[in-house]
């Protein structure tokens, strides 16, 4: 049950925050205000009355409009296109292209969202395509607008500009609920915040008279996050070199412009960055599932030195190389097979696993038995299928493959996305481990907060280049922040004057 | 080598001139666009239903159930109700129309309510329709065919227009049967409908990204039964033409002969949009029409074969997919079952 017995208010002019770990049920209780979802009993209350959505329309109808996590854009459209579709100009047969361009650009204008109606959404930065999205539900004449996890593919100085546009809808009287998990952002932002966990509502405050603290303790069920202990890096020699590396997008464009970085053995090496800036195809480099265009990736393990640029995922993996996928349902994991068959991926051509081609179910089986219950895995039996286990869960499973080969490299790309607390925090535990074993650990992670928590040097990487790299604990947040935007140290302070008046709006 | 280079220049110079002679034929373009008619309805058709994200491979079936349908109603227009040619002809296109229909709202029943996978719900349809039609027709009819006296639909000789001599333009575009006519309309009528109408602008929607389409309020599915079936009844009109055109008509076994397909491979060399389909029948009715001018030239030694010829548009089509002529964008929702319930 994704929600149970569920209750929230949200007033007029005010932002309400609704906040829970993932799998919490926000979205599902989202999902039902939007009408995308049916609640099996219980009321909606508007103005007082109750009312009933049986589809998005019956919501849109009602003046609730829902900003979603993934847009609900259509690519190929222009704006103008996007923001009338389901609500076109009237007129009863022809599209009136042109009607639909005046309103819309009148629309961004009354509100300070600034678009061209006939630029093709595909072209736009993510940013912008928010905009598109905000601009649909205003042209609908929402009243309440639902932000789906707004920023989550926002850079700070992004989520900024969008706090702005927040705040001047409240002020001209729209109700925003605005679901999130980032605790910095509810206390930036909101007005009142509804904490739910686990499907029910654990809490209701207000967010002046509470602390990030206590609406973590709601959250979790316990008293703060425990971050992760780890002692200073026990340094070995370099494990992978990239020198210059160059590689293409899917299409066709420069993805990698010249990458050179180093990590050693009993490290961590973060690379920060907002996503879609080149880290995907870094990781698919390294672990042969994207060719180089040019420069040279050299592994160092086992006594050998081996140049691995386009050699293939097997023969790097062969060298001693883990990998953690950043899509654990695509790439980690193949859903229908059993756990204990995913726990051999990858070595089920190996002994004892296999033995001149046949498979050896007794010795799979006993992997499974052994490493299930290491891993925590639940629940803890090896038959069922991997796609039936929790997101965490899943990534356990990777996690236990790709440790059980004790890798000279891991390289770890999103790790914890969509993971709740607890199997965030197994996760950090297991690759801090990994690095005191010995590891080099190479952690590529959209999360700023994640990737300075466990990392000993931090690399930023910004439209397939990196942007520098420090030690940590000798940079901050906007620092980064900035650098991850393309920003450098000349435009450092001013950026930040400019954007000052955003932060303390909170 | 002399040997060989005088079969090039001698074979060479023959060849060359053949192919004037032959396209200065009238005959030859009016054959291009006969030919392309049945193709270019269903082509357009398909664009249509794919533009919502059904893919409709049944478009070979769709027709060859029109075509049956509409010489049986035509038939038992003539015989058992007692209607007069014309009347009789119309009631087999109206009856070719409805049951082309009746057919795609089955693929669309299975593709959009149950989620069938689609490529095998057409391919189903595809070969249900073949021995239907054979059962039916060898039921019927017999060894005999159907009836010679069978009601059609003679070409129209616009006044005035049909006329021109200059390049025999008249006789070859203004001499055709009505429904090459409406073929072409219904190219102009598509485009303007999935371009410029608001319905059109959803069912594109709805076939890029079905969810975001329902988010914005719109009835993903019944658009989708509505792009199908009207893929249905263009088809339905291509089928009756086959078995119609002429004074008299005519249904054989399999009448189709694979034209549904080359109708899928011309939707796809243009691009899922109506003049682009519209480009590719032109191209591939050419070429129909002139494997048969030419059909037992030789070549030096080589004789040029019509099997040959058929084999052009699905050669086409994989050039046009393998992306060497321009990339071949399907819709991206194309093909995809939609899943209000699914998670978001």
């Amino acid at each position: 049950m994704a929600n149970d017995r569920v209750s929230l208010e949200a007033y007029r002019g005010q932002i309400l925050a609704v906040v829970g770990e993932n799998g919490a049920g926000k979205s599902t209780l989202m999902n039902m205000l939007s009408g995308m979802l049916h609640p099996d009993e219980g009321d909606i209350l508007l103005d007082g009355r109750p009312v009933q959505f049986k589809s998005p329309r019956d919501a849109i109808a009602a003046h609730i409009g829902m900003v979603h996590q993934h847009f609900m854009l259509i690519p190929v459209f222009t704006v103008a296109e996007n923001v009338v579709l389901g609500l076109e100009p009237n007129s009863p047969v022809v599209f009136n292209a042109r009607e639909a361009r005046r309103e819309v650009g009148s629309l961004s204008q009354q509100y300070g969202l600034r678009l061209n109606p006939d630029d093709k959404v595909q072209n736009l930065p993510v940013g912008l395509q928010q905009r598109v999205e905000i601009l649909k539900v205003l042209y609908r004449g929402s009243d309440i607008l639902i932000f789906d996890e707004p920023t989550a593919v926002l850079t700070p100085q992004e989520s900024r500009e969008l706090f702005v546009v927040l705040r001047d809808l409240a002020a001209q009287g729209k109700t925003i609920i605005f679901i999130t998990h980032k605790l910095k952002e509810v206390m930036a932002i909101s007005d009142r915040v509804t904490v739910l966990r686990l499907g029910k509502v654990v809490g209701n405050l207000v967010t002046a008279e509470t602390n990030p603290t206590e609406i973590t303790k709601y959250m979790i069920g316990r008293d703060v996050l425990p971050s992760v202990h780890k002692e200073s890096p026990n340094l070995g020699e370099s494990v992978v070199e990239v020198r210059n590396v160059r590689c293409q997008s899917d299409r066709g464009l420069e993805a990698l412009g010249g990458v050179s970085f180093e990590v050693r053995a009993g490290e961590i090496f973060g690379v920060a960055g907002v996503e879609g800036n080149g880290q995907t195809e870094l990781v698919e480099v390294l672990t042969g599932l994207r060719p180089v265009s040019a420069g040279e990736i050299i592994l160092r393990t086992g006594g050998r030195t081996v140049s691995i640029g386009n050699r293939s995922p097997k023969q790097i993996r062969e060298l001693g190389v883990g990998y953690i996928p950043e899509d654990r349902r695509d790439r980690g994991l193949v859903l229908g097979y059993s756990v204990a068959d995913n726990l051999i991926l990858g070595i089920e051509d190996k002994r004892p696993f296999s033995r001149r081609g046949v498979m050896v179910p007794a010795r799979i089986r006993e992997n499974a038995r052994k490493l299930i219950p290491q891993f925590d895995i639940r629940p803890p039996r090896w038959a069922v299928p991997a796609g039936t286990l929790s997101g965490g869960n899943q990534q356990k499973v990777v996690l236990a493959r790709e440790f059980s080969e004790n890798p000279k490299l891991l390289i770890a790309s999103q790790p914890t996305r969509g993971l709740d607390i607890g199997a965030a925090e197994f996760v950090h535990k297991g690759l801090v481990e990994k690095r005191d074993d010995g590891a080099a650990v190479l952690l590529v992670s959209a999360e700023l907060d994640e990737v300075m928590e466990l990392s000993d040097r931090i690399a930023v990487i910004y439209e397939g280049q990196i942007m520098g790299i420090f030690d940590a604990g000798t940079v901050d947040e906007n620092r980064l922040g900035l650098l991850m935007t393309g920003g450098d140290e000349k435009t450092h302070e001013q950026a930040i004057d400019l954007n000052a008046p955003a932060l303390e709006a909170g | 080598m002399s040997l060989l280079s005088h079969y090039l220049l001698v074979g060479g110079s023959f060849w060359s001139l053949g192919i004037w002679n032959t396209l200065r034929q009238p005959l030859l373009w009016q054959t291009t666009l006969a030919f392309s008619c049945p193709l270019m309805l269903a082509a357009v058709g398909g664009t249509i239903s794919e533009r919502s994200g059904v893919v409709n491979i049944a478009m070979e079936g769709m027709m060859l159930v029109a075509a049956f349908f509409s010489a049986y109603v035509a038939d038992q227009a003539g015989t058992a109700w007692g209607l007069g040619p014309p009347e009789a002809a119309l009631a087999g296109v109206a009856g070719a129309i409805i049951t082309a229909s009746l057919i795609a709202w089955l693929h669309a029943w299975a593709c959009i309510r149950f989620h069938a996978n689609q490529v095998v719900s057409g391919m189903a349809i595809n070969l249900l329709a073949l021995g239907l039609t054979s059962y039916l027709y060898y039921t019927l009819y017999g060894s005999n065919g159907t009836p010679s006296n069978l009601a059609g639909i003679p070409n129209v000789h616009i006044p005035a227009l049909s006329g021109i001599s200059f390049l025999s333009l008249g006789s070859i575009l203004f001499q055709q049967n009505p429904i090459v006519y409406l073929a072409f309309a219904s190219v102009v009528l598509a485009h303007f409908f999935l371009f410029h109408t608001t319905l059109g602008l959803r069912i594109r929607s709805v076939g890029e990204h079905p969810r975001a389409a329902d988010a914005a309020g719109i009835n993903v599915q019944r658009l989708r039964y509505l792009a199908v079936i009207l893929s249905g009844a263009l088809s339905g009109l291509g089928g009756a033409y086959l078995a119609l055109n002429g004074p008299h008509g005519l249904f054989t076994d399999n009448i189709t002969g694979g034209r549904g397909f080359i109708a899928l491979a011309a939707m796809i060399v243009g691009k899922w949009t109506p003049f682009g389909a519209m480009g590719a029948c032109l191209l591939f009715g050419f070429g129909q029409a002139l494997a048969i001018q030419v059909a037992g030239t030789t070549l030096g030694n080589f004789q040029l074969s019509v099997y040959i010829v058929n084999m052009l548009p699905y050669l086409i089509t994989i050039v046009a997919v393998g992306g060497l002529i321009g990339r071949s964008t399907p819709p991206a929702a194309d093909g995809l079952p939609y899943d209000p319930a699914e998670a978001a």
